[in-house]
């Protein structure tokens, strides 16, 4: 088939000369006791009785529907008809080998038992859904990284979780949605950040969860599309909190990653930081270093959902503001706002960029 | 061309805020009932977390008085802080006393009258050059529009204003009517930055810092848009011009290069958007230009204005007393004199009908 | 070039089938026994729209109406859910400058296609692409 379009051809993108590093892969359960091997008997009748209880309403699926079936692609059921990613060897198949990808790191979402509204409950799932991770998925495929699920509304079983796995190279990173109960900065999450600056692992912040609150500040929105914006907003609250809290001064070592956040608003939140600075700096007299300049040296994005502005240049601005160091390809396999990474990377970012975003500023990062 | 131009002659300030002294200021313009209620009750006072009074944020230091008169509280002062030294030919009052957030939606009703009325009474019968936003009390639409009939005869008022922070998001279909009506008088919607505090101000929870609350406008700004956007307001009111106020600029961009890209896949959800929202947003919002969250470097902004798309969308403000800038105002460098001219001048004239339609400054 | 997809019986209404031929690949679609062809890929990152669900095509004149009609006549992207006009190859969002190709399909008998490399049956009706 590579007759009509040379780009299709399966395999690495020629650009991907530091490797390519995929920093988003979703696997999923094929059922929820998969994780019972490693659930004491309370827990396991606890998940299989009352089910994972997010901060919303509905016992099955989300509050806001997704646009298709547990928001994947169409194609990545397999052909026994297994949920999407849930079973790595279709996984590797129509993803690691189709596109060359050298190191995947995984990302569980839901059902993980993140932001349960019981933290003990939550704790125990993510202990169990790091086991599986190691056990169904790395074991079985070298060429993938697990993340460090924690507990996050219980910072301290969070950091208990962090330490059980330093040191353990198959985890590179830690773990937390961006919708959590606080604005992430807030001194009740610092034992997370503590672990995981102690450990040497950077902080994975994917976009999603469920706070409990609404999901603007002026109120429940009424769309599926609005919530898919609506993430922008929250990683901006986020992003605020991190920088006025402090958390990137008394965590200087800290790394944070924001995944399927987007990056198109980074500089402008950077901007506006630096522009209130100096204006409120008899409120926050602890921050020292210009919020950009913090955000430069200890924030990193990834590219999924790609930014697709109207015109090129607008996409190279806004990546050069954030800084091409910073940026790390994502495919967010398999749901459906999946970037291929052939298409997705646009050939007018110059090459040496390209590379970097593909592999090169991952392995640096996750030292890979 | 110099690096940061002057204000052009006619220059229109779009976002001033007086200060009501006190509750007593409102009396004169209260039912007897809701008057005796301030003493009765022991009210003392609207003023919000949005904007602490005593928050060298909420009024610059060289405009506080020195006299411990309240600052902005006078005609006289805004005369003196911004008409006079800088120019300024017209400008539009927008109090933030926080009438929007009471919970009885009668005692609101009464009390935003109330304030518009000491709007029009403490300044805008003082100062030809002076416009205002009625103040709507959007807890209750019907009251709402009740208030958009009551003024929109008087010429001087010409926009109306809600907080970017409301109860629901603001495009919900129940708040249509006050759209209506707006379109019916011509008058822009003005959104400006603060909370009604029915809502933490982040999606995340009630932050620590004021800091975080005041940064928190700028995601109120996207919500709201995308909310106007998707519930269709602009499909069923084409004519409504929204102004956003102190809402800074360069989020708006990347805001709607996502909205836009979501919406090519799940456009059936809101299949009442025949177009890219970009387009939307060009024709029917304009946006004040402070705080302007950009660097000071003419190349970025440059780029900026690049993305924005539009030449048209920028209207100058000063944003008194917020102390946003020390000294007086500059415009962002890389602004030509040309393009000056329409952010001053140009852009709020078209934008603001009634301001071309009344008294000649 | 012309290419025999094949019997129109094996591709009932509702159904469609994927061709590969003269180095392009194409879905063809059946809607109530007329024939369509796309390109198969989606013209945003290349999503293979044979894998996609097909759904009516909604309208609105009026925020709150949904004008729903056209059943099946739609498929969305698997990947990032774009619309497609299958008789046209037109996005929704963009139908003028957004669109997938679209090649011509019709079905043609037996008898008449004997002269095709394609192996076919004088008796029975076949569904044919110009590529």
């Amino acid at each position: 088939m590579n007759v009509i379009n040379p780009r299709l051809a399966p395999g690495r993108p020629p650009a991907a000369t530091q490797g390519l590093v995929d920093v988003d892969i979703h696997p999923r359960p094929r059922s929820l006791h998969v994780f019972d091997p490693w659930l004491s008997a309370e827990m396991r009748h606890r998940l299989h009785s009352y089910g994972l209880r997010a901060r919303h309403g509905f016992v099955k699926g989300p509050p806001y529907f997704k646009a298709q079936p547990l928001a994947s692609r169409r194609d990545a059921w397999t052909p026994e008809g297994g949920t999407p990613a849930s079973d790595p060897a279709f996984t590797a198949a129509q993803h690691l080998d189709h596109y060359g990808v050298d190191i995947g790191v995984l990302n569980p979402l839901q059902p993980s038992g993140q932001g349960d509204m019981n933290n003990p409950f939550s704790a125990a799932m993510a202990h169990a859904v790091n086991e599986w991770q190691l056990a169904e998925w790395v074991a079985r495929d070298g060429r993938l990284r697990a993340s460090v699920v924690v507990p996050y509304e219980d910072a301290e079983a969070s950091a208990a979780e962090i330490r059980k796995r330093a040191g353990d190279s198959r985890f590179c990173q830690v773990l937390v949605m961006s919708r959590t109960s606080h604005p992430l900065g807030n001194p009740k999450y610092w034992p997370i950040f503590e672990a995981a600056e102690e450990a040497g692992l950077p902080v994975g912040v994917h976009a999603f969860g469920y706070s409990g609150w609404p999901m603007t500040n002026g109120g429940w929105p009424s769309f599926y599309i609005e919530e898919v914006s609506e993430h922008a907003t929250s990683c901006q609250s986020l992003v605020n909190s991190l920088v006025i809290e402090g958390v990137f001064e008394r965590f200087r070592r800290l790394k944070v990653v924001l995944i399927e956040c987007g990056f198109g608003w980074l500089p402008s939140v950077a901007w506006r930081l630096d522009k209130l600075w100096p204006t409120l700096k008899d409120e926050i007299p602890h921050i020292r270093r210009a919020p950009s300049e913090q955000l430069r040296e200890q924030l990193w994005v990834s590219t999924q959902p790609i930014e697709e502005p109207p015109r090129p240049e607008q996409l190279l601005d806004c990546m050069g503001w954030i800084g091409w160091d910073r940026i790390l390809y994502a495919s967010d396999y398999p749901h459906w706002d999946f970037d291929d990474p052939r298409t997705a990377i646009p050939a007018f970012i110059p090459e040496a960029h390209r590379a970097a975003i593909y592999g090169g500023n991952a392995r640096r990062l996750y030292g890979f | 061309m110099s690096l940061h131009p002057a204000l052009p002659p006619g220059t229109v300030d779009v976002d001033l805020h007086p200060m009501v002294p006190g509750l007593d200021a409102l009396a004169p313009f209260l039912p007897d009932f809701w008057r005796d209620q301030i003493a009765q009750r022991g009210l003392d006072g609207f003023e919000t977390q949005s904007f602490p009074p005593g928050a060298p944020k909420t009024v610059r230091a060289d405009w506080r008085p020195a006299d411990g008169t309240k600052p902005a509280s006078t005609p006289e002062l805004l005369r003196a802080q911004v008409l006079e030294p800088w120019g300024v030919a017209r400008g539009i009052l927008t109090p933030l006393y926080g009438v929007q957030l009471v919970f009885n939606e009668d005692m609101a009703a009464a009390f935003t009258t109330a304030l518009n009325d000491w709007t029009r009474a403490a300044f805008l019968d003082h100062d030809p050059r002076l416009a205002a936003s009625i103040i709507l009390p959007m807890f209750n639409p019907e009251h709402a529009v009740e208030e958009i009939e009551r003024l929109a005869p008087d010429p001087r008022f010409v926009q109306a204003m809600v907080l970017v922070m409301g109860e629901t998001p603001l495009g919900r279909r129940h708040n249509w009517p006050v759209f209506k009506a707006l379109v019916r008088h011509g008058l822009p919607l003005a959104i400006h930055a603060g909370s009604a505090f029915r809502n933490p101000t982040t999606s995340l929870g009630w932050p620590s810092w004021y800091a975080e609350d005041y940064a928190a406008n700028q995601q109120g700004f996207q919500s709201t848009l995308a909310s106007l956007i998707t519930e269709g307001v602009f499909v069923k009111f084409p004519e409504l011009r929204v102004v956003l106020l102190e809402s800074g600029v360069s989020w708006l961009p990347a805001f709607l290069w996502r909205l836009s890209k979501t919406w090519k896949g799940v456009r059936f959800e809101v299949p009442w958007l025949e177009r890219s929202p970009i387009e939307t947003v060009r024709e029917n919002v304009r946006l004040s230009l402070t705080p302007f969250d950009a660097p000071d470097d003419g190349a970025t902004v440059g780029r900026l204005l690049d993305h924005l798309g539009s030449d048209e969308m920028l209207l100058w403000s000063s944003d008194w007393p917020h102390w946003q800038f020390d000294g007086p105002p500059r415009l962002p460098a890389g602004v030509d004199a040309a393009l000056a001219r329409k952010i001053c001048v140009d852009n709020p004239l078209a934008c603001y009908a009634r301001l071309g339609q009344e008294v000649t400054p | 070039m012309r290419h025999v997809v094949g019997p129109v019986a094996e591709i009932p209404p509702g159904s469609r089938r994927l061709v590969e031929a003269g180095g392009k690949r194409v879905v063809v679609f059946n809607l109530d026994g007329a024939f369509f062809a796309l390109n198969d890929r989606c013209p945003h990152q290349g999503g293979p729209l044979h894998k996609g669900p097909v759904m009516g095509l909604v309208e609105s004149a009026c925020p709150g109406e949904y004008r729903y009609d056209r059943r099946g006549e739609i498929v969305r992207c698997p990947w990032h859910a774009w619309e497609f006009d299958i008789r046209t190859g037109r996005s929704r969002f963009d139908p003028r400058r957004v669109k997938t190709r679209s090649f011509p399909a019709c079905i043609e008998k037996g008898a008449d296609l004997q002269a095709e490399t394609f192996p076919v049956r004088v008796e029975e009706d076949y569904v044919v692409v110009e590529l």
